[in-house]
């Protein structure tokens, strides 16, 4: 297999930058060089401080900010600053379930629409398509008669699931998951992460799981790449970043991540204390 | 695949709002007066014509400065000898038509390059921008009067005029609703399902708008009213054609010999311009902020240190006390579910209580009964919420207001959603301070730059200046918090305060929580369900399941001895007990 040799999507020294408001000010690079491989049928984990880019990374590979340097490349398309007629075509290729499951679904509309919005998009109408919407609920476990609903019928869980439906509508290649559980609690989690690797062991697909939760990566990634600061620090197969971490942000983040046991968690707040303190002497 | 909780489990979210508006609008009295007179008018500015007994021109000598109901001239005749109530009449298609002009031609203007504006940003907006500031700049009279002497006069042109004039207020409205719902997530969804431009337009973004600018045409109909008056009335109108404004001119000339002939364009001005004004507030009261058609968006609350001295400190009963309380919400004409059943919490100053339970439990539904937050339907058919020494359920909205000003605190769930998308962060934190505080604006900034750095945000100077959308979903939440310690509360209610954290960050947000919590004794709920944070922070949990506390007592006890199998489940349900996925190909594994 070669299956290295190609990957499905290869992101190399991207650079992205936002325009700041004032126009003095010179624009904030919030990533810096930062190189992925994922390959077909894998799922990729995206880990890292809050505010450290994954969302941007994310978002790029969209097309939904624009790149400052270096490049996309899509099953050896490069993507990079593909036209919006380009973008619209990929509709089918790529697509995103997004961290808030509140405003990712426009409040006015029915589910029914909502979810016929990416099929009609791609010319697919009528009875086919209700057919389809129909199949699409089935899929993510939702009853039928659903589509006839407003979102904020909905639990936070139940419009995830609608959400992934959508980024499932147009039967996609890769689906970026930003967040995809993070508004949830905790026995919603494992369900929606359940049918993600469900979904991805039925249809093949290839997903980027981006969360600020190493628990959340652990659960469904294969490799891992984590973040910091813009850049990727770390990158590796699930088992060795969480088991032998090389980087010292990664190992606070496993030492972070409170207990449930509230004596053994004020130890561990105290030696977090006494870390953080040593390394402002150093 | 098992399925969540059902959809009923999370009444946070209203249907009712949908179906609500007209039957909310109905019941207001101001709402059918002001209906009836705009129908009325509308009516007769279709038939008046053909009502009217008189023509609206043809003399008669006799009956110059007739007073009213003396003749067959109904309401009398004017100083040149027609009949007022022909006139009045036939001056509704004039006068009603000529507002109809300025309003579509501003909205036709105002909102189409608004739109543009907000939607592709930069050059459009620029040029939007400068437009209308061009115009607002003009001195509306004078290019009246101009326009008058070019064009002679006529009505239709004075109003198109004025509604070029008026463009610039839906300019404003519309590029900010725009701009507000671009940044939406189901937006970007939309384009990554690859919908071209103008479909995102008209499905997702003109029903957002289409709100706003109703009522904003209501209001803005009666002040074109007003302005069409003024401008007939001092002389820049076409003698022709009768209006309001005309006769009103007409009527002021002759005012000392026939005072009542005045009263009526005057009566007609007056009350269809109030009815456009009311009708166009009760439709926005009702909506609300017409974003929040989900009925979501929650502001962060804050509150200020004075009156603590009122507090009962030798009292030996909690600081907030719940009892019984109950909430509801009805199905239908006789059915009600009760999302929160008979709860009764306590929480003592400088003490941590945590609420824990699934989503749908009704966590938030009690956090929202103490902020007296509910919405409109909700029934509280029982109990009793007593802060300090203040029963809070049943205040009045402006009681409970000032209450939540000086001594509550919240912390909403969704951060995107509670952060409003027209401001900058420094605006939002910088309001409620000098208000509150009474801080002055250097002050409020520096305090808010000190509580962002507190909540570990880098480079405060440049998110002070930020607008939501470009924070990470993490520094929102983070700022929220910062928000709502910022005015020094008493009692604060965070709600899922660092679900989008990594546990780096949630740890710092954590001790700022626990630190403000000991300096100022205040009391704290922090509503969750991760267990590790309730063990790193909380005192005592109660443990919340369909809407009841199921157990409660010292977070020691509960998490090491949980008695009820919820609490048990709850406890066993941490995704670390998920297995970890193994390599795709443990062959084709590479270490980068
Ligand atoms: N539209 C924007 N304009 C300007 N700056 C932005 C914009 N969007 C994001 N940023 C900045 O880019 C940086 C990275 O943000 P990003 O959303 O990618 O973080 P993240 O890793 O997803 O964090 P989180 O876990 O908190 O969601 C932040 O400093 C943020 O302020
Ligand atoms: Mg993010």
């Amino acid at each position: 297999m070669s299956r290295e040799a190609t990957p499905l999507l290869q992101v190399k020294d991207l650079a992205v930058e936002y325009r700041s408001s004032g126009w003095r000010r010179p624009a904030n690079r919030v990533l810096h060089n930062v190189s992925l491989d994922i390959h077909e049928g894998e799922t990729l984990g995206l880990v890292g401080e809050s505010g450290s880019g994954k969302t941007t990374l994310g978002r790029s590979i969209l097309g939904l900010v624009p790149v400052a340097s270096g490049q996309i490349i899509y099953d050896g398309r490069d993507i990079t600053r593909a036209r919006r007629r380009a973008r619209r075509a990929l509709a089918k290729e790529i697509q995103v379930v997004f961290q808030d499951p509140y405003s990712s679904l426009n409040p006015s509309l029915l589910v029914s629409d909502i979810l016929s919005e990416p099929l009609r998009a791609a010319g697919i109408g009528g009875a086919e398509s209700r057919r389809r919407v129909r199949e699409l609920l089935d899929r993510v476990g939702m009853p039928a008669d659903a589509s006839e609903r407003y979102p904020v019928e909905f639990s936070g869980g139940q419009r995830q699931r609608i959400a992934i439906a959508r980024a499932l509508a147009l039967e996609p290649r890769l689906i970026i998951c930003d967040e995809p559980v993070s508004a949830l609690d905790l026995s919603t989690q494992a369900r929606v992460l359940d049918l993600l690797i469900d979904i991805q062991e039925r249809t093949g697909v290839t997903l980027l799981v981006i969360s600020h939760d190493l628990s959340v990566i652990r659960a469904v990634c294969h490799r891992v790449a984590v973040m910091f600061k813009g850049e990727i620090v770390e990158q590796g197969s699930t088992s060795s970043v969480i088991n032998h971490p090389t980087q010292m942000y990664t190992k606070k983040l496993l030492l972070a991540a409170p207990v449930t046991d509230p004596d053994e968690q004020r130890e561990r707040r105290e030696a977090r204390r006494l870390l953080a303190e040593t390394e402002a002497v150093a | 695949m098992s399925g969540e909780p059902a959809a009923l489990g999370t009444p946070e979210l209203p249907t009712f709002i949908r179906q609500g508006t007209f039957r909310r609008l109905a019941k207001m009295p101001t709402v059918w007066i002001a209906t009836v007179i705009l129908f009325t008018a509308l009516f007769f500015s279709f038939f008046g014509a053909l009502l009217a007994p008189f023509d609206p021109n043809f003399t008669d000598l006799n009956m110059v400065n007739m007073a009213p109901f003396a003749s067959d001239f109904l309401l009398g005749g004017d100083r040149a000898g027609r009949d007022i109530f022909s006139r009045l009449l036939v001056a509704t298609s004039n006068t009603i038509g000529g507002a109809a002009i300025a309003v579509s031609i501003s909205v036709a203007i105002g909102a189409s390059i608004g739109l543009m504006a907000g939607y592709y940003g930069r050059v459009f907006d620029a040029l939007g921008a400068w437009l209308s500031n061009l115009i607002q700049a003009l001195p509306g009279i004078i290019v009246l009067i101009a326009v008058y002497v070019v064009a002679g006069p006529s009505t239709v042109t004075s109003m198109i005029v004025v509604g070029i004039l008026i463009a610039p207020v839906y300019f404003r409205l519309m590029r900010n609703v725009v701009i507000s719902v671009r940044n939406e997530l189901y937006v970007d969804a939309a384009r990554v399902s690859g919908l071209s431009d103008i479909r995102i337009m008209s499905r997702h973004i003109f029903v957002v708008v289409r709100a706003p600018i109703i009522i904003e045409m209501a209001y803005i109909a009666g002040i074109a009213l007003v302005i069409q008056a003024t401008l007939e009335f001092i002389g820049l109108g076409s003698p022709e054609n009768p209006t309001w404004g005309g006769m009103l001119q007409d009527s002021f000339n002759a005012l000392y010999i026939s005072p009542f002939a005045i009263l009526w364009p005057a009566l007609s001005i007056i009350l269809t311009v109030l009815a456009f004004v009311f009708l166009s507030n009760a439709v926005r009261d009702t909506l609300g902020d017409p974003r929040s058609s989900g009925g979501k968006a929650r502001k962060a609350i804050v509150s200020t240190p004075d009156s603590r001295a009122t507090a009962d400190a030798g009292s030996t009963h909690a600081f907030l006390t719940v009892r019984d309380l109950s909430v509801a919400y009805p199905l239908s004409k006789n059915e009600s579910r009760t999302v929160v059943n008979k709860v009764n919490l306590e929480v003592n100053r400088g003490e941590v209580l945590g609420l824990v339970g699934e989503s749908g439990s009704g966590k938030t539904q009690t956090a929202f009964a103490i902020l007296g937050l509910l919405p409109p339907e909700a029934i509280v058919d029982s109990g009793r919420i007593v802060l300090g020494s203040t029963p809070l359920l049943g205040l009045t909205e402006k009681k409970l207001n000032a209450l939540r000003g000086s001594e509550i605190a919240y912390v909403p769930q969704e951060p995107m959603s509670n952060l409003d998308p027209a401001f900058t962060v420094g605006q939002q934190f910088g309001y409620a301070m000098r208000k509150k505080l009474g801080l002055s604006k250097a002050q409020s900034r520096e305090r808010a730059l000190s509580l962002l750095a507190r909540v570990n945000i880098n480079d405060p100077e440049r998110v002070y200046d930020y607008y939501p959308h470009q924070l990470s979903g993490g520094m929102a939440q983070r700022v929220l918090i910062a928000i709502a310690v910022s005015c020094d509360p008493e009692l604060l209610i965070a709600d899922e305060p660092t679900t989008a954290l990594d546990v780096t960050v949630q740890a710092e947000v954590l001790d700022l929580l626990r630190g403000l919590q000991q300096e100022r004794s205040m009391a704290l709920i922090l509503v969750t369900h991760n267990f590790g944070v309730v063990a790193d922070i909380c005192d005592r949990v109660a443990v919340m399941k369909d809407g009841e506390i199921v157990e409660t007592g010292d977070t020691r006890k509960i998490v090491k001895h949980p008695e009820h199998p919820y609490t048990q489940l709850l406890l066993s349900s941490v995704l670390d007990n998920v297995p970890m996925r193994a390599p795709l190909e443990p062959q084709a594994e590479v270490r980068a």
